[in-house]
């Protein structure tokens, strides 16, 4: 990603501060996203796919179906199991 | 990037950024990890066996992170820095 583009040396104008951080929001979600796609094909790949005939099947894409709801099960579940633990450990310290 | 960093308000963006970013990174390990030691194959939702693995894999999976943190810890101080505060719930920090 470009940091460099705005006035050379100058301050940054709010605009194009606010600008900048949405883009980098931008990056940061679709960053995640290709994470997320990438883990859910190699591990649905590896669940689903045993021998690789010609063609996907018809019960190879059920299967992988099922098995990208289930990753996405696990990791909804595991992001909030430890957000609790988060919780629970900074109201003990505080 | 030197100059956008500069601002105390685009740093504390990048800071809040960052940090946001270790969690989802840790998330998306957990997540792998947790599929492979609990996942069977994949079946029309998640079973509560599953589930219940899942949730002991973060939390066993954090306790071994905040273990190793707090064993090393007396080491890192030095034996002379005995009242500094321990710490604790490594995983919010690291």
């Amino acid at each position: 990603m470009d940091f460099s583009s705005g006035p050379p040396g100058g301050k940054m104008d709010s605009a194009s501060k606010e600008q900048l951080m949405s883009q980098v929001k931008q990056q940061i979600a679709l960053a995640n996203a290709q994470e997320l796609l990438q883990k859910m094909s190699e591990k649905c790949y590896k669940k689903c796919i045993s021998k690789p005939g010609t063609t996907l099947d018809n019960s190879e894409q059920k299967c992988i179906a099922m098995c990208m709801d289930r990753y996405m099960d696990t990791w909804n579940l595991v992001s909030r199991v430890y957000g609790q633990r988060l919780q629970r450990e900074s109201s003990r310290m505080s | 990037m030197s100059a956008a960093l500069q601002d105390p308000y685009v740093r504390r963006f990048v800071n809040q950024e960052t940090q946001k970013q270790r969690f989802h990174g840790l998330i998306h390990e957990m997540t792998d990890r947790c599929w492979e030691a609990c996942m069977g194959n994949p079946s029309t939702k998640l079973d509560s066996k599953t589930e219940n693995c899942i949730k002991n894999c973060v939390d066993r999976f954090l306790d071994t992170s905040n273990f190793v943190v707090n064993r090393l810890e007396p080491m890192r101080a030095g034996p002379s820095a005995s009242s500094q505060p321990k710490s604790s719930g490594s995983f919010l920090y690291n």
